[in-house]
């Protein structure tokens, strides 16, 4: 919208790393160990059995059919599904070594450490300064100069800078789609996290707002590990450097269904090699 | 607008009419209908404006400003000065949202934020009941109960705690009296909780589940996140839920009348007892004739006009601050 010039498909198939060199010969450290997680709504089991490990300042990838519970797992990462009535987890998630769901943890810390951005752009119908400070204010952050430049900062790296900088008083809810959600990239990033949540981030944009927030992540990933959900194969390969593909799996006999993890590697190896039948036909577009 | 149409593709094959430009029948009456009623409202109001201001005309010819805007009322001798009441009602209504307002949007807060549906519903049925007991049950409950239970347990102490102390003395300091301005504000108050309530839980109950978890996702508490992201959403709402309860604690009648003490002054003293305007109307009118009456009359009149100015400002408060958060 307001750089015409902008080349829409930036990177496609352009791998990260180079291929052929074994996968984690150079892996960085874990950030989440995954270790046999199910999760249910009531009695509804949403994901069975899910184990992966994600790694520190990647970009991993959940894709995968609806239903398949991609967007639980990520949710699991910061105790997103506490907040649902009658959900519940099975199995171990350690962050950084620690047990995410140990009794002596709390949510709240957690998700201040473990941001989140959510399909649709949520701002506050506050101002765009608000919006972006309000992670800081409730961390105890209360200096104006400080504030100031914690909102400069998280909206130049989410690459809204220049767009707002003259309205920074103007309500969030004026902004365009995309701008919406760089903003609530912005605010995520004001409270400095460790981990970025993405819950299919894009869905909602058109091209050129979906190239600029693949972009901007790919800029931000030396600062940051990104778990994003997609239901966009390209956006895959373009940003991720791992990718996670879930399946849905149907129990003909007690008319259940369930999501469970099919294959994880590096995203060049799921889309050029995948090892797995069903992933192969999900990526090359054959829906299994 | 008669000209022959082409073939509506709406209409099957073989019926030769022309688009049809008569809506039908029932659509008609219900537009017509609809319209009368909408009227109706609208002439009713303008009748009662206009004959109540034709039969105060009398006070307001006799007694003139100086006399309307005195606090002298003394009918005996013919005076008829408002203020005292006008005081009155604006006192006990403000003492009544001073209280009701934060009960109000802290149950609705609770209901809707906190406590789970299960529990949620019966507290909600509890708090509609309280909304239909009739006022005169609240103004019997308030003289018979309420009355002397703080005459002689809570105004006593408070007015002789804080006798000689600066401001608190001037507000709740001796004369003490059970009937005051301040027990109407707290029956007043009661009254008016469920509406304030129940409104607020509606408008609180609209705050998108996305924007909570906005909030919940940058770590906040959940008094964090209701500042953050239900607050926000519900200010212009909440604020109209309590104008209209305030519309209500400045009208109500009966109840005030027999809790407020019956005593036509002005004075910092809250628990001292005062006046309303609906209550020396309710006390007063069977009693009153010539100028008396026109002067009750016409104290109507007054919180009539005082009723819509207050909702007019506060429709403007309401519109700017949705205009503002809409990102005009």
């Amino acid at each position: 919208m307001d750089q015409p010039e902008y080349e829409v498909l930036p990177k496609l198939h352009v791998p990260q790393t180079a291929v052929g060199v074994p996968a984690e010969s150079f892996a960085s450290p874990a950030v989440f160990n995954v270790d046999g997680v199910s999760v249910y709504y009531g009695s509804f089991r949403a994901v069975t059995n899910v184990s992966l490990t994600i790694h520190e300042n990647e970009i991993t990838a959940f894709i995968g059919p609806s239903g398949c519970g991609k967007t639980t797992v990520l949710r699991t990462l910061n105790r997103m599904n506490d907040l649902i009535p009658g959900a519940r987890m099975e199995g171990k998630i350690h962050y950084r070594g620690a047990g995410l769901y140990d009794t002596a943890v709390s949510p709240t810390a957690v998700r201040r450490r473990i941001g989140m951005v959510f399909q649709k752009a949520n701002p506050f119908p506050k101002s765009i300064y608000d919006n972006v400070a309000y992670g800081p204010r409730i961390n105890g952050i209360r200096g104006k100069g400080q504030l100031d430049e914690i909102v400069e900062r998280s909206l130049r790296q989410a690459a809204l800078w220049d767009e707002v900088k003259d309205r920074l008083n103007k309500s969030g809810l004026g902004l365009s789609g995309g701008q919406a959600q760089r903003l609530c990239i912005a605010r995520a990033l004001a409270v400095k996290p460790d981990v970025v949540l993405m819950d299919e981030p894009c869905s909602a944009l058109d091209p050129i707002a979906t190239g600029r927030i693949e972009d901007l992540m790919q800029e931000i990933k030396s600062k940051y590990t990104i778990v994003i959900v997609t239901h966009n194969m390209q956006q895959a390969t373009r940003v991720s450097d791992r990718t996670a593909f879930y399946s849905v799996l149907r129990d003909e006999k007690s008319e259940t269904r369930t999501g469970v993890l099919v294959e994880y590697d590096r995203t060049v190896n799921i889309f050029e090699n995948p090892k797995d039948d069903r992933t192969q036909a999900y990526v090359t577009g054959r829906i299994g | 607008m008669n000209t022959v149409a082409p073939a509506d593709p709406a209409q099957s094959a073989g019926s030769a009419h022309p688009l049809a430009h008569r809506r039908p029948l029932g659509d008609r009456t219900f537009q017509i209908l609809a319209l009368v009623a909408g009227l109706l409202v609208l002439v009713i109001l303008i009748l009662i404006a206009v004959s109540t201001a034709q039969q105060s005309t009398s006070w307001f010819t006799t007694a003139g400003a100086s006399g309307i805007f005195s606090i002298d009322w003394d009918p005996a001798n013919n005076h008829f000065g408002a203020m005292s009441f006008v005081f009155g009602t604006v006192i006990t209504s403000v003492i009544a949202i001073a209280i009701a307002v934060p009960v109000s949007v802290a149950i609705a807060l609770l209901l809707t934020d906190v406590v789970s549906r299960r529990w949620s519903q019966p507290i909600v049925y509890v708090i509609d009941l309280l909304a239909v007991v009739p006022s005169v049950v609240w103004g019997l409950w308030g003289i018979l109960v309420l009355v002397p239970w703080l005459q002689n347990s809570i105004y006593g102490h408070i007015g002789n705690v804080l006798n000689g102390v600066p401001v608190l003395g001037n507000l709740f300091g001796p004369p003490v009296s059970g009937a005051a301005f301040f027990t109407a504000g707290v029956i007043l108050a009661i009254m008016i909780t469920p509406i304030i309530t129940s409104l607020s839980r509606e408008v609180i109950a609209t705050v998108p589940a996305i924007d909570k978890e906005g909030a919940y996702a940058l770590g906040a508490t959940r008094w964090e996140m209701i500042r953050g992201a239900v607050w926000p959403h519900s200010q212009g709402g909440v604020l109209g839920a309590v104008l209209i309860g305030l519309g209500r604690a400045m009208g109500e009648t009966i109840a005030a009348a027999l809790v407020i003490g019956s005593s036509a002054t002005i004075t910092s003293h809250l628990l001292a007892p005062g006046y309303s305007i609906p209550a020396v109307i309710a006390n007063q009118f069977g009693e009153a004739s010539g100028v008396f009456r026109s002067a009750l009359i016409g104290m109507g009149l007054f919180l009539f006009a005082i009723t819509i100015i207050v909702n007019l400002v506060a429709r403007g408060i309401v519109e700017r601050s949705a205009r503002r958060m809409r990102g005009a």
